[in-house]
């Protein structure tokens, strides 16, 4: 039973998938209605069991009922995806405004400590549990004209980690993964208005290549497998080598 | 569904702990294994038990701190399966317990040369295969003191941290060439290894599980989820990464 956030598209979407494939119910949330729905409806007709839950995942009260529903939908809840975040901006430190910078703030930070807050106050009663928060390879690395979303997403590390340790003699593994650039909705805006982020983006990669999102999913769903039993307060970086160099 | 159906996987210090786990995961996975070791008995042993479990593998006995034996292993493997696709280099020794000040030469020497100079080896002659191929996956065995120091190890710290910046020198020169390098980097793990230092030293028992957040050691098994997986077409984005698998243990 696994609770997918952020689940309406790109690396949220494939996880559902994989996370299905692999054998898993998965409750699907999102705030975009319309995109949730079609993802739930892709993991049944492959032939799995999934649920649309729409939530804001950086409102308490909404981040409580979805944990809430999520096992009430299928009575327990096992593996949490907290995945749910805003694209980096284009504003320099000193150029960001203050509203970008708390909506960043709110959504890629504020909402995974609320869903962990709640998943967690659930995975101590079962005793055991994993989750996989998405940070990105800018949680590790800086990055020019994104001062919040980098904040955000190193923030993400440092709150795993955190978590990792609180819990690790519960039973729960909190992990992170830190993807490079990868073919998302998110990632096709952003070239679509510069068409030469393109070039750019393929470049950053050793590997000389974007990320597909079913690459990041494998990553988050062997973390949230038994076979990473031994595995806690790891960012897993998967980014075709680009913070190796 | 088995992830490595018809690859061909070379495991380094495979006679025993991590490397025999790993080479029995990487058989479950459906590769044929080729088992390197200067512990041909222990090699040997590894390969039966791949063999009841209905896999395919082969024992050769190596030293990778010489060339000229591990040119012989990667031949060798090819021989034998006709292509080398995955590569766990793992062959390694403990460190001697002594600070810096007081460590010997004889001892400093002995634990760069297998832990690191023995890793590059491998690379430099598997690489050339999987070139010849069209690609593969290397994964080598840092440690958790690839990452962070630790008291009174100074010659093993420093090879595994070695290891971990190899592994991205690498991984950069050939992530064109479709061959993914990685590092594991495990905690402390119950292996033949670790038993030796518990049983002269029967304190370090309680001093290994409380290194660990998860409050014990891990499992030889758990080292081998995570290369198996590393070797995979799962992770085909994952390269010069040095995945902890430690129970927390970096993280405070």
């Amino acid at each position: 039973m696994v609770l997918v956030t952020g689940g309406g598209s790109g690396i949220g979407r494939a996880s559902a998938l994989t996370f299905a494939r692999e054998g898993a119910s998965v409750v699907v949330a999102d705030v975009v209605v319309d995109a949730g729905e079609k993802t739930a409806d892709m993991v049944e007709a492959s032939g799995g069991r999934a649920v649309f839950v729409k939530a804001d995942v950086c409102r308490a009260e909404e981040a409580e009922a979805l944990v809430g529903r999520a096992v009430g939908c299928f009575g327990r809840l096992d593996c949490a995806f907290n995945n749910a975040g805003l694209g980096p901006g284009r504003s320099k430190t000193g150029d960001l405004i203050e509203e970008e910078w708390d909506r960043v703030l709110d959504i890629n930070l504020k909402g995974v400590w609320l869903c962990m807050k709640y998943e967690l106050q659930h995975m101590v009663g079962q005793r055991s549990g994993a989750i996989v928060n998405t940070a990105s390879v800018v949680g590790l690395v800086g990055f020019v004209g994104a001062p919040a979303y980098v904040a955000s997403k190193h923030a993400v590390i440092g709150l795993t980690k955190s978590a990792a340790l609180e819990y690790a003699a519960s039973g729960i593994r909190v992990n992170a993964i830190c993807p490079g650039v990868t073919r998302t909705p998110m990632i096709d805006r952003i070239i679509a208005e510069r068409p030469k982020m393109a070039g750019l983006y393929r470049e950053l990669h050793p590997v000389g290549r974007l990320a597909e999102p079913e690459e990041i999913a494998e990553a988050a769903v062997w973390l949230c497998s038994d076979a990473a039993s031994f595995v806690t307060g790891h960012a897993l970086v998967v980014d075709g080598g680009l913070v190796a160099r | 569904m088995k992830s490595l159906e018809g690859k061909v996987a070379l495991v380094t210090g495979g006679s025993s702990g991590i490397g025999r786990a790993a080479a029995l995961a990487f058989a479950r996975e459906g590769a044929k294994v080729v088992i390197a070791d200067v512990l041909v008995e222990g090699s040997r042993e590894t390969v039966s038990m791949i063999q009841r479990s209905g896999g395919q593998a082969v024992a050769l006995e190596t030293d990778v701190t010489r060339a000229e034996q591990v040119e012989a292993m990667v031949k060798g493997a090819v021989a034998a399966y006709g292509r080398l696709d995955c590569a766990f280099n793992n062959a390694g020794v403990g460190g001697a317990r002594a600070p810096t000040a007081e460590h010997t030469e004889e001892d400093w020497d002995r634990i760069i040369r297998v832990n690191l100079k023995g890793v590059w080896l491998c690379m430099k002659y598997e690489i050339p295969q999987m070139l010849e191929q069209g690609g593969g996956v290397i994964v080598n065995t840092a440690s958790v003191a690839g990452l962070v120091g630790f008291n009174g190890t100074p010659a093993y710290v420093a090879s595994k941290h070695g290891v971990v910046g190899l592994t991205k020198a690498a991984a950069l020169e050939y992530a064109q060439s479709g061959i993914r390098v990685n590092a594991v980097c495990p905690g402390v793990i119950h292996t033949p290894m670790i038993d030796r230092t518990v049983s002269k030293l029967p304190h370090m028992a309680e001093v290994y599980r409380k290194m660990h957040p998860m409050g014990r050691l891990g499992e030889p098994e758990e080292i081998a989820e995570a290369v198996v997986w590393l070797s995979s077409d799962a992770a085909s984005f994952v390269t010069g990464h040095a995945m902890a698998v430690d129970g927390g243990l970096t993280v405070q």
